[in-house]
């Protein structure tokens, strides 16, 4: 509409942009800075040295964590959106609108519950005199070792990640064209097969879009691997974390921070392009 | 949407998925609700068969002096959050609206991507940068990093209002002689004050679940999530479930204020004010 710059209008568009660079693109910016600062006697100093990523990068510990953390986020990205699909399916094309609302409105309300208490409240379910394991027990099994496994981390990434999940795969499943669907059963186009051919397809962008979400959540998290997983194998969060709280080693945490960025990105990036992958343009 | 043509639809796979919803839904709930249930009982180390109805773990936590701290402390910054993320975030909103301009798509993203971040490392960054200007330790800096994750979400609850507005509105405020900011005050906000308000109320009840960045730059003015995170930490304490359900009950009558705002009167598109 109309072009020129007004005080009208820069007294609304400027202060989230000031507030936005002062405390989001400085600190990240500084974190750059920092993972070249020296530590010495506990105490940082300025510096441009390269140490802390020579450091971090030279420890075994450190790409362990990377893999492990990779992986198991990899994992969680896959297994939440599985999991996720036909729940999503059946919300968005088995039930009234009324219904749907409700579903919408119950898959919100996760977000709104402390996940900490979620968490804790897993450790009540999955430990040795849990309820699970008296549950078992009264049939006759167990008891089994849940906590402190990374079953228990996929648990727990689950609960953080799968109602957003749900919800953006829902997001893009009611938006997809009845009409294909009815012309792919007319063709007498099995249903497994629809799904696959038909549904999938067409919503291969917000299902994409899910996934990452879910990765970047398990990426990460640091309370699953702790609380649920019992701190082992370590990931990259919980390697930030100790290094932060108990070594005055900011720098380093500083290169982890920033590693862990860089992979977000390309993960991301090719998300992205693998979501958009032949649309428009 | 329901109504096409169902071919192909056979009933036990739609019964198989109706079920398959209903346990998704329980794995989502029985967390929640086992918070819920296990905060009246009395066993130490909760598991099922219960024990008894108590509320001991309510009176523990109410007659601890560093949770009643830690809730001033979250109230304090949740409401503070809440109003500057949402300013903050309806004048990022309004722009998206009316202005095109170069760089408007680096502004947009600085305006959405923070709660992309992980809560780790901007807690870090938020923490070093922090510490470095002297702001770190204190319920400020708790409030400033909180706004730079809240308000994306005002802005986007804002901005799908403003999408609903008819975009002849304002203009034919300013052909009735109205200057800019009188159309903006008697027709914008009147027409955005639903979302303005569902905007304060989840930007608030965000607030009060954050405990990553406040843990790391909080210091000794510990948030309530903070302090769930210390019991977390230490010996495992049912104390959790009665801070829990009680937070609960607060997001969630927040939460529900803001749907009652957003959906029920305020969606219609004539408001009369």
């Amino acid at each position: 509409m109309r072009r020129p710059i007004t005080l009208y209008g820069l007294t609304f568009s400027l202060p989230l942009l000031i507030w936005q660079v002062l405390f989001f693109v400085f600190p990240l910016l500084f974190l750059v800075a920092l993972s070249f600062w020296t530590v010495k006697n506990f105490v940082m100093q300025p510096d441009f040295d390269p140490v802390n990523w020579t450091t971090i990068y030279g420890r075994a510990v450190f790409w362990q964590a990377y893999g492990t953390t990779l992986t198991l986020a990899a994992a969680a990205a896959v297994l939440t959106s599985a999991l996720a699909f036909p729940a999503s399916y059946a919300i968005a094309f088995k039930l009234s609108d009324t219904a749907r609302r409700w579903a919408v409105f119950l898959m919100v309300i996760p977000f709104f519950t402390s996940y900490l208490v979620r968490i804790y409240s897993w450790q009540i379910f999955l430990s040795d005199n849990g309820i699970i394991n008296v549950i078992l027990g009264g049939i006759g099994l167990g008891p089994f070792q849940m906590l402190n496994t990374v079953g228990a981390t996929m648990i727990g990434y689950l609960t953080l990640a799968f109602p957003l999940v749900v919800l953006l795969q829902l997001f893009s499943l009611v938006f997809i064209d009845r009409t294909l669907i009815e012309a792919a059963h007319n063709m007498r186009c099995g249903r497994l097969r629809t799904v696959f051919e038909v549904v999938i397809p067409s919503a291969r962008t917000g299902l994409v879009i899910a996934a990452l979400f879910c990765f970047i959540l398990a990426f990460g998290d640091f309370v699953s691997p702790v609380y649920l997983g019992g701190g082992e194998p370590t990931t990259l969060s919980i390697l930030i974390t100790d290094t932060t709280k108990s070594g005055q080693q900011w720098p380093r945490a500083a290169v982890i921070a920033l590693t862990m960025i860089g992979t977000l990105m390309v993960v991301a990036f090719a998300a992205v392009k693998f979501a958009y992958k032949g649309k428009s343009k | 949407m329901s109504g096409s043509a169902e071919l192909n639809r056979s009933r036990t796979v739609d019964w198989a998925l109706m079920l398959y919803v209903v346990l998704a839904y329980a794995f989502v709930f029985a967390p929640i609700a086992a918070s819920f249930v296990f905060s009246f009982n009395s066993d130490r180390f909760p598991s099922i068969p219960l024990g008894e109805f108590s509320l001991d773990w309510y009176r523990a936590v109410a007659t601890d002096p560093l949770v009643w701290d830690g809730a001033r402390n979250t109230l304090f910054v949740g409401l503070i959050v809440g109003i500057v993320s949402t300013a903050l975030g309806f004048g990022a909103a309004y722009t998206d609206y009316r202005y095109k301009f170069a760089g408007k798509q680096v502004y947009l993203a600085l305006a959405l991507l923070p709660p992309t971040i992980p809560v780790i490392i901007l807690g870090l960054a938020m923490l070093a940068y922090l510490s470095r200007i002297n702001l770190s330790g204190n319920a400020l800096s708790v409030i400033i990093s909180h706004v730079v994750v809240c308000a994306p979400f005002a802005m986007a609850i804002i901005r799908l209002r403003l999408s609903q507005m008819d975009p002849a509105l304002e203009p034919a405020a300013w052909n009735l002689g109205a200057s800019e900011w009188m159309a903006m005050r008697h027709v914008i906000v009147p027409f955005c004050a639903p979302a303005i308000f569902g905007a304060l109320f989840i930007t608030m009840a965000v607030s009060f679940d954050e405990f990553a960045v406040a843990w790391f730059v909080s210091g000794l003015n510990e948030t309530l999530p903070v302090k769930v995170l210390g019991f977390l930490q230490g010996q495992v304490s049912p104390r959790i479930n009665a801070i829990g359900t009680f937070v609960f009950i607060l997001s969630m009558t927040l939460v529900i204020l803001a749907q009652l705002l957003l959906s029920g009167r305020g969606a219609k598109p004539a408001d009369k004010e």
